[in-house]
């Protein structure tokens, strides 16, 4: 199988490996003990493997690990690095904006996403930002509550 | 501060927001192989060869098994709970498109994937059965022989039995049915059907077992680690201690996870190559896994002009796909339930467990409940719109109250049908004007209510350990997939220790330590579990306090505990150990009428009201108002108890409008989440979910189980609205657009063309 040495920002720490040329992003992160993005689907619709890529969210699983060569990467792991919770993450617990927590990462992802690019959004722009991430518990009207606090708390 | 009844968060929420939760779908092993699996291509044939030649010969392949090589260390290779019907891999035959051949091993998961697909198998087709109703008269058999696991003794008669695809029949005779049907002014008589449909968690089955010095360990996604356990041992042959069955948190489980999943192909692959090996399902393939039940289900009632429900008749027929899973008690501890949370004195139910060539049916959300649900309260509203008494008039006239005897002869106690629907009917605001709409988009509204038995007779036991620093940790087998037990346990155990929940440490099922639970399933953990943690808790502070007796402490003295310890002990050592074992009182049902004086320890109610817009042009059906009120006891956990009713009802608003799994020749064809689609964030009306107030009065604190209730009303709640909005029925599961529009248009006189 052909592989490829790349280099990257993981987390804000440069990193270097050889990854096989098939292999995606969310398996590229398991390597390195990350596990907060997650394949669920496969295919890009449920947004379990969200990451951001020099900041922009895309979905882990459908992203190819070569590409990650010369980039940024953060994960969900990287928010409370220094030991505290964001205001989004503590937004979440507060609002009890999951259940199981499979897509929770995938949520919080999306959602930093949106709040960096549009501090202050409506109803409307917080649903339409996170159409793509899929909660099958349903704890849809939470994460919207959350999202909403975790906005008002960053202003 | 009392902590039974405080909205806290969950305890592990931490660990969900940053990532680091743990799931069996995270864990690798040393020298882990992966296994992928081969799956069968035609809905029911006798298996004539397998070629693994080609696949076994790809670099990178660390062995490829069939049936043959599990054979070798299991002689009787089937797995199930009611049945043991399901082969680890297809024996002589296969029974649905999808079921398991053959398994690759290596080391790469990709490798493994690429070995699968250069397996090839042939088949003698034989005739194929995939309806519930046709599986009854027909003479294709799923099956050549009946082989019940001996477990229920409802199932036992059917062993060695041939020539049938039923996999039991319930029976129940209530008064004199026929009597009264003869003598009702109206008698109405429907047929309502749902569809397939599966449970999607977003952490797919994923085992891993482990082999070990003692035996094996078995980390895996399962809801039932004790059924587990005593399963893979008996197929091994081994006795149980020897199989240790490990689970950190799930990805959801829904019913899902319920009973041996992938937990025995894991366990012989790792027997056979010495290896720990993982099976770790795709999303597509958990639509050949386990799915809900397709129903069938003839209901006729005998009324009287001024609305009392005299008789009713029920014939459930339940498609329990290939395998039998747990659908018999599906058909039987639901079919009881099945006329209704209705005051009638004179029933008849027959339900039957059929076998199809489809993907197994099981447990989801519910027990077969909201199938049930849909049919009898679609019919209850027909019946009210014939005789024209208002809907919440014609219920309240109806429902079972306090004493009254339900269709097995038992009376009810602690379920607050009338306050449900009472509570509804306010809600709504069912007495006021309602405005119907104009134009094309008309405005309807619609109201449903449902119950449910709990499983029994089922155990639970719990160990509170309370160590010298006055810490407590609880042991107990219960699964936390999302539904917040942990945290709920927690609660009980502070409450009864006076301390903080979030210093009592759960710790996660570990069958090497932690005690035997029937199961996380049907709602029974906060009844059943919770007793046990309860009584389990309550005997280490009787234990604590003959520890404070035993050093001269004054009766109510409130000397720290870890204080005791010193001073029993000369320092910090020691243990205090408390055990808590529950299981409640049962009468089981005469096998001739199914009449029991004691069917279930508590019931559950559920009831929703919505309003809707159908646009008559497109069919499109908006949800403007969705109102879900349960009857849950007392809660543990306001805040989390308020989150499972809210997620109940959003993932039934998925098997109401959305969700329907695809067949064609037995195949199934939207096997993904692009084409089989689950509630998404725009999918979610405004909603209003409440618990009454209300007490189970021998439940823990005066809890029970919530986690399904939610489920019950939703889909019937639709189809009454539609109905009142633009005047159709639907009879059948999903309520898709199309579904709506053909209805419309077939009222109109002017139908749409068949679909292809």
């Amino acid at each position: 199988m052909p592989s490829k040495m790349i280099n990257f920002t993981l987390n804000g720490r440069p990193v270097s490996t050889e990854v096989q040329t098939h292999h995606n992003l969310v398996e590229l992160l398991q390597r390195f003990g990350l596990f907060g993005a997650r394949e669920s689907c496969g295919q890009g619709l449920c947004g379990c493997c969200t990451v951001h890529v020099n900041g922009m969210a895309v979905s882990g699983c459908l992203y190819l690990a070569v590409m990650a060569d010369n980039k940024s990467i953060t994960t969900v792991e990287s928010l409370d690095a220094d030991g505290h919770l964001t205001p989004l993450q503590q937004a979440f617990i507060d609002n009890g904006a999951f259940q199981c927590g499979f897509c929770t990462s995938g949520f919080i992802m999306m959602a930093k996403e949106l709040l960096a690019k549009n501090p202050k959004p409506t109803e409307e722009e917080i649903k339409d930002h996170l159409i793509g991430n899929l909660c099958r518990c349903g704890t849809y009207p939470e994460v919207v509550q959350a999202i909403k606090q975790a906005a008002a708390q960053m202003m | 501060m009392t902590q039974v009844g405080r909205a806290m968060p969950r305890l592990e929420a931490r660990a969900k927001v940053s990532g680091k939760a743990e799931y069996t779908h995270n864990l690798r092993l040393p020298g882990m192989l992966t296994c992928k699996i081969f799956r069968s291509t035609v809905p029911h044939g006798k298996l004539l060869s397998v070629d693994t030649a080609a696949a076994s010969a790809l670099a990178g392949v660390h062995r490829v098994i069939t049936a043959n090589d599990i054979l070798q260390i299991v002689p009787e290779p089937y797995y199930g709970p009611a049945f043991h019907d399901q082969p680890i891999l297809a024996v002589d035959k296969v029974r649905y498109v999808g079921e398991p051949v053959a398994a690759v091993l290596a080391d790469d998961p990709h490798i493994a994937e690429q070995a699968v697909q250069l397996i090839s198998a042939t088949y003698e087709e034989l005739p194929a059965v995939y309806d519930e109703t046709e599986a009854l008269k027909t003479d294709v058999y799923v099956h050549e022989t009946l082989k019940p696991a001996g477990t229920f003794a409802d199932l036992k008669h059917l062993a060695g039995m041939k020539n049938t695809n039923v996999a039991l029949e319930f029976h129940l005779r209530h008064g004199d049915p026929d009597t009264a049907m003869a003598s009702a002014d109206v008698v109405l008589e429907h047929t309502f059907k749902t569809q397939q449909c599966l449970h999607v968690p977003f952490e797919p089955s994923v085992s891993v077992a482990e082999p070990t010095d003692a035996g094996l360990t078995i980390h895996t996604s399962t809801q039932t680690p004790s059924f587990v356990r005593m399963e893979i041992a008996r197929l091994l042959g081994w006795p149980d201690n020897r199989v240790r069955v490990k689970v950190p948190l799930l990805g959801g489980g829904f019913g899902a996870k319920v009973y041996v999943k992938m937990e025995a192909l894991a366990a012989v692959c790792a027997v056979l190559v010495r290896r720990p090996v993982k099976v770790a399902l795709t999303m597509e393939e958990q639509f050949y896994l386990i799915t809900k039940h397709p129903t069938t289900f003839h209901i006729r009632s005998g009324v009287s002009k001024d609305g009392k429900i005299l008789a009713r008749e029920c014939n459930v027929m339940w498609n329990g796909g290939a395998y039998a899973d747990i659908g018999p008690r599906v058909t039987q501890k639901s079919g009881f339930t099945a006329p209704g949370p209705y005051d009638i004195e004179n029933v008849k139910i027959d339900s039957f467990e059929l076998y199809t060539n489809r993907t197994p049916a099981g447990a989801l959300r519910g027990f077969g409940i909201p199938q049930l649900v849909w049919a009898y309260e679609c019919h209850t509203d027909l019946i009210a719109r014939e005789l024209g008494i208002d809907p919440v008039e014609f219920r309240r006239k109806n429902v079972l109250r306090e004493g009254r005897q339900q269709a097995t002869g038992t009376p009810m106690h602690d379920a607050a049908i009338e306050v449900v629907l009472e509570t509804l009917a306010m809600r709504m605001n069912w007495a006021a004007p309602f405005d119907r709409g104009t134009g094309p988009v008309k405005r309807g509204r619609g109201i449903a209510i449902g119950f449910k038995a709990s499983i029994s007779p089922t155990t639970s036991v719990a160990i509170v350990n309370v160590s010298a620093d006055g810490t407590a940790s609880l042991q107990m087998s219960t699964v936390d997939m999302g539904q917040g037990s942990d945290t709920a346990m927690a609660q009980i155990v502070a409450d009864v220790l006076a301390m903080n929940a979030e210093s009592v440490r759960v710790v996660h099922p570990d069958t090497d330590v932690t005690p035997y639970d029937m199961g996380t399933l049907g709602s029974r953990s906060m009844f059943h579990m919770g007793n046990a943690v309860r009584l389990a808790a309550e005997d280490a502070r009787s234990k604590l306090q003959a520890l404070a007796r035993e050093v001269d402490l004054p009766e109510g003295s409130n000397v720290p505990y870890q204080e005791l310890f010193v001073r029993r002990y000369g320092m910090k050592a020691g243990n205090v150990v408390g055990v808590g074992s529950y299981i409640p009182s049962y009468t089981p049902p005469d096998k001739s009428n199914g009449q029991s004086s004691n069917v279930t320890p508590f019931w559950m109610i559920g009831g929703t009201g919505v309003e809707v817009e159908v646009d008559t042009e497109t069919g499109h059906v908006k949800v403007t108002k969705l109102v879900n009120i349960i009857d849950g006891g007392k809660p543990v956990n306001p805040s989390i108890a308020r989150t499972q009713i809210s997620g109940a009802t959003v993932m039934q608003l998925g098997f109401t409008s959305l969700e329907k799994m695809n067949l064609d020749g037995g195949q199934v064809t939207n096997a993904s989440l692009a084409d089989y689609k689950v509630p998404g964030i725009y999918d979610i009306p405004p909603m209003d979910v409440d618990m009454v107030d209300a007490e189970q009065t021998n439940g823990p604190f005066g809890a029970k189980g919530i986690g399904e209730s939610g489920t019950f009303g939703v889909s019937p709640a639709i189809a009454n609205a539609i109905h009142d909005a633009v005047g159709v029925r639907i009879w059948e599961l999903p309520l898709t657009p199309e579904v709506v529009l053909r209805a419309i248009r077939t009222a109109e006189g002017r139908p749409l063309a068949a679909a292809e």
